[in-house]
């Protein structure tokens, strides 16, 4: 016999919670302090877990640059030992209630966004954004990657952390409905929601900055950094999944997270367990001297906003992006009507102005996803395949449907359907 | 005095086109005098200050919320206004994005919502599911994919009757809506012919007829060919009839089937005696038992079919008002015709044209042996016995000259509270009894008496056979029948029409056989919008009508996947 549930209800319950969730930046604070549960031999990477051994490139790379920049070895060889003797543990961000582009990495020591559900008072995080180019969290990790990382812990984090404290925090919901008529999806492309998010707290930050070097550094950084927004914009859709989260009866996805080896989902009904698979390749447009053979395979967390109905599924709020799709802003639209067909919702907060200001596809359900034969699509950055280069390019992938075929199952056999 | 209420949302940023708009909409509500929905800027705060437009939750608002506010002629109205914000937030144009081929029926549903129908044609084994998808969406379905079970066709049908909705097929060719075709269609002229076919080629043949003789069609119902076999029942055709019967518009029937099943056929038959319009039938090998018979025209062929029918719209014949049939002297439950004859021949006739009426009649001699009763000595339901037949004359004179067995059955049967009407006939002439009305006459006047004493009325009608220069007088014996209220005709096909008649009336059994919400006739007339999915060829040709479609990319559902498929079956059931 069935378990009596009503996945409808449980289905509107979830995507209620997505839209009502308030997340609010509030802070920047060091990761050991305030992620419930991290400790020093503790580190996060993205995606579902994964054994040293089998990480791909980036996050290789990145776990290497942390080591380094915790001081705990002075060059890849030692911190590549220290790694892999077992003394290190490691988790996903998203079990720890982070969420961390590309490789993902959060280490203890490491400054973290802090933002909290206005509502439930629960807190998300994620870590400080290094800009484009060769970064940490691509799987590089140079010299000049770990001194910018020192110099965001340093100055750009207690900088920032002070403005955000003086504006008495920062709505993430209304900067991404802002942003989203203004050309961003709110994943791939998040250049109005950086300029808001610099041009709200410059002022503050000027005020409460150390000194003026620091304000103008920081202001300066923020604004020539289009993903300056990346971060905090990530713990606030997190914020929003994790409302939905353990719903009994629910179908909708409350996470989907990658590491370049696998693809994870979680679904709300079927509480914390993951649902994997092999992490697809990338349809990319590549970086001067870059192909699709250097290409690390998907990763990163950020498909966090997809899951919350941003991102790809926006993708017909941002035309500018459809280089990434070959083609016409004929294809961006067609993106976002694709993913209605695997939603159960439509976003009261987040709407489109091309579609007649109609809410973004929100709350994918895995029994549209398996009957329709359409997964996900996702925005994305496209990391190198080895540790220690960085991102080569960015473009668009689908979700594997085994996720959603291994998820449905599993809900048919807990509620004996 | 003017109330003013508010509606502060933490957090909801609108762009502000958009709440200007919204505002507006406000503003247009009952009682509404002014509405204002805003950021909860400072400068935004200062503008309804000036226009008193705010409260203390108003002024206390943040920059990141969204502040609606209106004043009204009453609290109520003021209440109401803010009730319907939320609808009013959702609410967007549905205008179609032609470009978009969406991969749901649901979306292209809300693509196209004044669609009332949906075309099928993908694969058989998946046309169930989409039909039934479609009904639930309430819609109409053309459904032209074959492969599709009876026991699909009749779940789909029977869900369609509960909605009030047609389900045409499957392997449905051919359907011409308010003169537009689907499926294989012709381009027929409107005019006042409704035609309802069991036969795609065959609604194709009757209607390019009556467009070649000048007149036209208001609707070319297809139902399927198996619409009118035996388990199907005719579900599609009785509704498609009964829309045309009240379709003001049509002032002829054409009823045009492939070879039906007899006992479907005679069903329909007697539901289109109702109509108030002449109806003309054409049923293949159906022989007709008549030219006219009340409001039925019977055609030989569709040739014939069409050219009786644009007559008969071209020269309006009287349907006459169904005669009086005094049905309210019967009692409740008397509903059996009994048939006592002497001749052979006279008795298969009455089998043949009751059963347009009544539908199986039993007999000891009967046409189709499946027809047999059991016991020639009792009648069951409609019966019809012959008592010249050999088993009854062995020892024994034949009833033509001897009364006295037809005499003690027609008593015997005139006690059965469901027997309604007995039918006898009276065969004179050398040979036969020489005055057999005068043995005859006193036994239906005691039949009739009992009956009445029991509280029923007994209807017995006579076919008398014979001339007036017979030795018994035919006038003769006719005037001593009538006398102790026998219904008496010199014709056998009048009496046992006559008959027919009054047990169609008596027959409540007809109403609730298959009951089904009528079709609403709107959704026929109504500009039709479709939906299409399948063959691409069916969207494009209505595009070529200038029909608004949405054409549906149709994959299997789970890819066809079966577990898969199975797992989402099943969820569904929940």
């Amino acid at each position: 016999m069935m378990t009596n549930i009503n996945i409808e209800q449980a289905n509107q319950k979830a995507i209620d919670e997505f839209m009502n969730a308030r997340p609010i930046l509030v802070g920047v604070e060091k990761a050991v302090d305030v992620i419930p549960g991290m400790h020093k031999n503790l580190y996060l990477h993205a995606g579902p877990p994964c054994s040293w051994e089998r990480m791909s490139g980036p996050v290789k790379g990145g776990m290497i640059g942390a080591i380094i920049f915790e001081g705990r070895a002075k060059n890849a060889e030692e911190a590549e030992s220290i790694l892999s003797s077992g003394k290190i543990e490691f988790a996903p961000c998203n079990d720890y209630d982070a969420s961390g582009p590309m490789a993902g990495i959060i280490s203890p020591s490491m400054m973290v966004f802090v933002v909290e559900d206005k509502n439930s008072g629960y807190k998300t995080f994620s870590g400080m954004n290094e800009g484009r180019g060769k970064v940490l969290r691509m799987g590089a990790y140079s010299e000049e990657v770990i001194e910018r990382m020192l110099w965001l812990n340093n100055v750009l984090a207690p900088t920032v952390d002070a403005a955000l404290k003086a504006m008495n925090g920062l709505d993430i919901r209304t900067l991404l409905a802002k942003a989203l008529h203004m050309g961003d999806d709110g994943h791939n492309r998040l250049d109005a929601a950086s300029l808001l998010f610099t041009n709200l707290l410059a002022p503050h930050i000027i005020r409460t900055a150390k000194n003026s070097t620091d304000a103008a550094d920081v202001v300066k950084f923020l604004g020539e950094n289009a993903l300056a927004v990346l971060n905090p914009v990530m713990a606030g859709c997190k914020t929003m999944a994790n409302a939905a989260q353990n719903i009994e009866g629910s179908t909708i996805v409350t996470l989907m997270a990658r590491n370049g080896t696998d693809w994870g989902i979680k679904v709300s009904g079927m509480g914390n367990q993951w649902f994997t698979a092999p992490a697809p390749v990338v349809k990319a447009l590549y970086f001067p001297g870059f192909t699709e053979k250097d290409a690390c395979l998907d990763i990163g967390d950020s498909v966090i906003m997809e899951t919350v109905g941003i991102g790809g599924f926006a993708m017909a709020t941002a035309p500018a992006l459809v280089t990434f799709i070959g083609g016409t802003p004929r294809d961006a639209i067609n993106t976002t009507l694709d993913m209605y067909e695997i939603t159960y919702g439509e976003h009261k907060n987040f709407t489109i102005p091309f579609l007649d200001f109609r809410g973004t596809p929100t709350g994918i359900d895995i029994r549209k996803v398996i009957e329709k034969g359409i997964t996900p699509r996702v925005n994305t950055g496209v990391a190198h395949k080895d540790p220690g280069i960085g991102q080569v390019g960015a473009g668009v992938v689908s979700a594997p449907m085994k996720l959603f075929e291994d998820a449905l199952v599993a809900f048919a056999e807990k509620y004996d359907i | 005095m003017s109330v003013i209420v508010s509606d502060i949302r933490k957090g909801a940023y609108y762009d502000s086109a958009f709440l200007m708009k919204l505002q507006r909409s406000l503003t247009e509500l009952q009682g509404v005098e002014d509405a204002g929905v805003v950021m909860g800027t400072e400068e935004n705060k200062e503008i309804l200050k000036h226009i008193e437009l705010v409260d203390k939750q108003v002024l206390d608002a943040n920059p990141d919320d969204l502040v609606i506010v209106v004043r009204a002629a009453t609290g109520n109205e003021a209440e109401e206004a803010l009730g319907q914000v939320d609808e009013l937030l959702v609410k967007r144009s549905t205008e179609m994005d032609k470009n978009y081929r969406p991969k749901s029926l649901d979306t292209a549903s809300k693509m196209l919502p004044g669609a009332s129908w949906t075309l099928v044609s993908v694969a058989g084994r998946f046309a169930a599911n989409v039909a039934r998808e479609s009904l639930k969406l309430g819609k109409h379905v053309f459904l032209f994919s074959d492969n599709v079970s009876v026991e699909d066709e009749i779940s789909l049908k029977k869900e369609a009757a509960e909605k009030g909705l047609l389900v045409m097929g499957p392997d449905c060719g051919t359907a011409m809506i308010n003169g537009i075709g689907l499926g294989f269609a012709n381009k027929i002229r409107k005019g006042p012919i409704g035609v309802i076919a069991a036969a795609g080629t065959g609604l194709q043949q009757v209607t390019t007829r009556i467009h070649q003789l000048g007149s036209g069609i208001t609707h070319g119902i297809g139902t399927g060919g198996r619409d009118l076999k035996e388990a199907v029942g005719a579900m599609t055709f009785l509704m498609g009839l009964d829309a045309l019967a009240r379709d003001p518009e049509t002032k002829v029937i054409v009823m045009v089937s492939k070879p039906p099943a007899p006992s479907v056929a005679e069903k329909v038959i007697k539901k289109a005696r109702l109509i108030n319009k002449p109806v003309v039938v054409n049923f293949i090998a159906r022989k007709p038992t008549a030219r006219q018979d009340g409001n039925l025209w019977f055609a030989t062929g569709m040739d014939d079919a069409a050219a009786l029918a644009v007559e008969l719209a071209k020269n309006p014949p009287e349907v006459k008002p169904a005669v009086d049939l005094k049905l309210e002297r019967f009692a409740e439950g008397q509903k059996y015709f009994r048939g006592l004859f002497s001749g052979g021949t006279l008795a298969y006739e009455a089998q043949f044209l009751l059963e347009e009426y009544v539908g199986r009649v039993w007999a000891n001699a009967p046409i189709n042996k499946e027809n047999k009763l059991k016991d020639s000595l009792k009648s069951e339901e409609h019966s019809i016995v012959d008592l010249g037949e050999d088993e009854f004359t062995v020892g024994r004179l034949h009833p033509m000259m001897d009364n006295e067995m037809r005499i003690r059955r027609l008593l015997e049967e005139g006690k059965d509270p469901e027997v309604a009407v007995i039918m006898l006939d009276v065969v004179i002439g050398y040979g036969s009894h020489p005055d057999p009305a005068s043995e005859l006459a006193p036994a239906i006047a005691k039949a009739k008496a009992e009956a009445e004493k029991a509280g029923r009325f007994l209807e017995v009608v006579v076919v008398a056979t014979g001339t007036d220069l017979d030795p018994q007088n035919l006038d003769n014996q006719i005037d001593q029948l009538r006398k102790v209220g026998a219904w008496v005709s010199s014709s056998n096909e009048e009496v046992v029409r006559y008959a027919g008649r009054i047990l169609m009336g008596l027959d409540k059994k007809v109403d609730s056989e298959f009951t089904f919400t009528p079709v609403n006739l709107e959704t026929l007339k109504n500009e039709l919008q479709a939906l299409n999915i399948g063959l691409d060829s069916f969207a494009e040709n209505l595009e070529d009508q200038e029909i608004q479609v949405v054409q549906v990319d149709f994959k299997p559902p789970a890819g066809g996947n079966e577990k898969m498929a199975s797992i989402l079956e099943r969820m569904k059931k929940n």
